[in-house]
């Protein structure tokens, strides 16, 4: 995965000013900074959820360059390819309300793979069981906690077999006991060599589990470096001051 | 030979029918429905039309239409002639051609029992006096402008209020003053006759050919006696007749036809009596209600295929398609549904466009409430969260796929009960397509009623009948509220004990 000066601007207010960061595969990167520092929005760049205004995205084999103009036809068909390489976790779930758990997860590898329901449902089982979810596959999604709901949708991603997994803040809407269910799911992923980057709220986890970890401010990259060094000598002053506000 | 008689045998089965229309709801004596057997078409003027296609060699087809659309119907071609009391007056003249006139009669005063001296149309000065629209009586009454004019669209309703009092008196033709007014024991005829209105039989500008036919038969039927034994027979014989056609003679014929109908309208004393007339309502009332609920569900699923198509086009279409939905939603709201139907059936077919009136019916109804659907289904759209599009996005579906299987499921649930609401009124609603000729329940109603002049006991039946219709939709309304409201939540728990 790398993307390359990625420039995004609402509204006259240039959110992204230039962002560049390679993730090679099986890494996990945490991306940690201030609300408002564009961390989310450049995640949703990375599968064109939110289109850039300039830079490039290049996931697996699939490359998207924009340089300013118009979100075209072909655009949005190579979005949808690039998509094919991408899983995405959000920070309120977004489960399918209207359907079980187990359908949640055999929707879009039977509607959009087209794989036959037997196979879906088979691989959804597993991947339920991975998370732990296996013994409530049949419920609905409002029936759950948020920590099972948050790994379901894991599982739903996974269906798809994405190369990489981006997660929007996975466990800012979770009890810390609850949260923990899905971190764990994460740091199981990265054992079995998926490449994930995570916007996080989590320091903890963000050191703890990441092999690198990225700090933005103002819709910049301040400092990339390995968790253990960035956290105890950082080497810019507002990485310094943001770790000390929040540890 | 043989050749020749089998295509001479297939020439007269195959004759092309004469199709004549008349409005044959609350028409004595003009067509209407036999009292004592409401599938049978009988009249004066139902006679007289029998008789002419009969000289003519051609079966007949009849083609009910609401009197407001009879003459717009024959512009149309929906059918060749019209029989219905049409009055030949310089106005008629300019929108159909006429034959010669088949009947002569004069205006005539009726007043309730007890008035004294409203018995000229002098007298009736100042006072409220009842007609129909658009009548020679209507204009005869608009010469004095001290009268106070109320003009009804059934001669029912004129004679009902004058009984209550709202009317000090009623002026109409002879006809129909002799079957309304002249039977009612509270009411009689007042005066002599009031000037002189003609009848003709209308068929469209330039149908000469049609009209010379007509022409031919009526005359005939003069000379030969036919045309007066007919109104004899409905007690119709006027000395205008008389002076119309020559013919003086008064030859014995007993008024059967005018009794038949005395006889199956007198009051019915006793419950039995008057149950046995509503059970004899029965068949009437069913056909009215199948037509009634086919129409409405036709109409429903146009409503929501095309309210879905308007909504997704104003949600998620390009910006000229959006807005061509919106213009579609705006006009279709701001305009009388009435006029809608009238337009679709009468107005189209001067582009070209000739729908049957169920085809018609259906489509307006279904258009008008496509517009109130698509406005439900925006709502029920709006309130799926932008997180399930995007996830549906993220998942690798296509936009097409994200509202397929992700956002108008959602929003189905949301709609359904408002859906099932609206359908209820559609139902009701469908009763304006009666004026595009379709004899659902409504009009039932308006027919059973104003034969029989009881609109207390027919109205409950129809009342009733309408909400027999609803009520399982109202259940329906209900259940779907108890199920998407918290359905989710229970199932679940269903399936993990």
């Amino acid at each position: 995965m790398r993307a390359e000066q990625v420039r995004k601007t609402f509204d006259g207010h240039e959110v992204l000013r230039g962002i560049s960061l390679s993730v090679t595969r099986g890494e996990l990167v945490s991306i940690i900074g201030p609300s408002g520092c564009g961390k989310s929005t450049f995640l949703r760049c990375l599968n064109f959820l939110e289109i850039p205004d300039d830079g490039a995205v290049t996931i697996a084999d699939v490359a998207i360059i924009r340089s300013g103009g118009r979100w075209t036809r072909a655009d949005e068909d190579a979005a949808h390819r690039l998509r094919a390489h991408v899983g995405m976790v959000f920070q309120s779930f977004n489960l399918f309300p209207h359907r079980t758990v187990l359908d949640n997860v055999m929707l879009a590898p039977m509607r959009v793979k087209r794989l036959p329901a037997e196979t879906a449902r088979a691989e959804a089982l597993a991947l339920l069981d991975k998370v732990g979810l296996s013994a409530i596959a049949a419920r609905y999604p409002d029936t759950l906690s948020g920590g099972q709901q948050q790994r379901a949708a894991i599982a739903r991603a996974l269906a798809m077999r994405p190369d990489v997994m981006l997660y929007d803040e996975p466990t800012s809407a979770l009890d810390p006991e609850l949260a923990e269910e899905v971190l764990s799911v994460m740091r199981a992923l990265d054992e079995d060599g998926m490449t994930q980057i995570v916007v996080t709220h989590d320091m903890r986890f963000a050191r703890a589990a990441s092999d690198r970890v990225v700090f933005m401010e103002g819709g910049e990259i301040v400092e990339i470096d390995d968790p253990d060094i960035l956290y105890v000598s950082p080497q810019d002053m507002r990485t310094r001051r943001f770790l000390r506000s929040v540890l | 030979m043989a050749v020749l008689l089998v295509t001479g045998l297939a020439g007269t089965a195959l004759a092309a029918p004469l199709r004549w229309a008349s409005d044959a709801e609350a028409n004595v004596p003009f067509v209407f429905h036999d009292p004592a057997d409401q599938s049978r078409l009988i009249g004066y003027e139902y006679e007289i039309a029998q008789a002419i296609a009969r000289r003519l060699g051609r079966p007949t087809q009849f083609v009910q239409n609401d009197w407001d659309g009879l003459i717009p119907g024959l512009q149309r071609g929906l059918y060749d002639m019209v029989i219905d009391g049409i009055e030949i007056t310089p106005e008629h003249e300019q929108g159909v051609a006429f034959s010669h006139p088949y009947y002569v009669t004069s205006e005539r005063i009726t007043v309730r029992r007890d008035q004294q001296g409203l018995d000229t149309l002098a007298a009736l000065h100042g006072h409220v006096v009842g007609t129909l629209k658009d009548t020679t009586a209507e204009r005869m009454l608009q010469a004095d402008p001290s009268i106070h004019i109320r003009s009804y669209e059934e001669e029912t309703n004129a004679y009902t209020d004058l009984k209550n009092g709202r009317l000090d008196a009623v002026l109409l033709d002879g006809t129909i003053s002799l079957y309304y007014g002249a039977p009612d024991p509270e009411l009689k005829l007042v005066g002599g006759p009031i000037g002189r209105i003609s009848y003709g039989i209308a068929v469209a500008t330039g149908n000469t050919a049609l009209r010379d036919q007509v022409n031919g038969a009526l005359d005939a039927m003069m000379r030969d006696g036919e045309l007066h034994r007919i109104l004899a027979r409905w007690k119709l014989w006027t000395p205008e007749m008389a002076e119309l056609t020559g013919d003086r003679g008064t030859p014995d014929i007993a008024p059967d036809a005018w009794r038949h109908y005395m006889e199956a309208t007198a009051p019915r004393a006793g419950w039995q009596a008057r149950l046995a007339r509503y059970v004899g309502f029965l068949p009437l009332l069913l056909h009215g209600a199948v037509l009634t609920l086919v129409v409405s569900a036709c109409a429903m699923v146009v409503a929501v295929a095309l309210g879905l198509a308007l909504a997704l086009a104003r949600r998620y279409g390009p910006r000229w398609l959006a807005m061509l939905a919106t213009l579609y939603v705006e006009i279709v709201r701001g305009t009388p549904l009435l006029i809608q139907i009238l337009f679709i059936f009468y107005a189209l077919p001067g582009i070209g466009l000739r729908l049957s009136p169920f085809v018609a019916g259906v489509l307006a109804l279904g258009m008008n409430y496509a517009a109130y659907e698509a406005e439900n289904y925006r709502a029920g759209l709006q309130s799926v969260a932008r997180g399930q599009i995007e996830a549906a996005l993220a998942l690798n579906m296509t936009h097409m796929q994200a509202l397929r299987f992700v956002v108008v499921p959602q929003a189905v649930r949301m709609v359904i009960p408002i859906m099932t609401n609206d359908f209820i009124s559609l139902l009701k609603d469908s009763s304006l397509v009666s004026v595009i000729t379709l004899t659902e329940l409504s009009q039932t109603y308006v027919r059973l009623s104003s034969t029989y002049y009881d609109y207390f006991g027919t109205g409950l039946l129809i009342g009733a009948a309408y909400l027999l219709l609803g009520l399982p939709f109202v259940r329906l309304a209900r259940m779907a509220e108890a199920r998407f409201a918290t359905g989710q939540r229970r199932q679940g728990r269903t399936g993990h004990p």
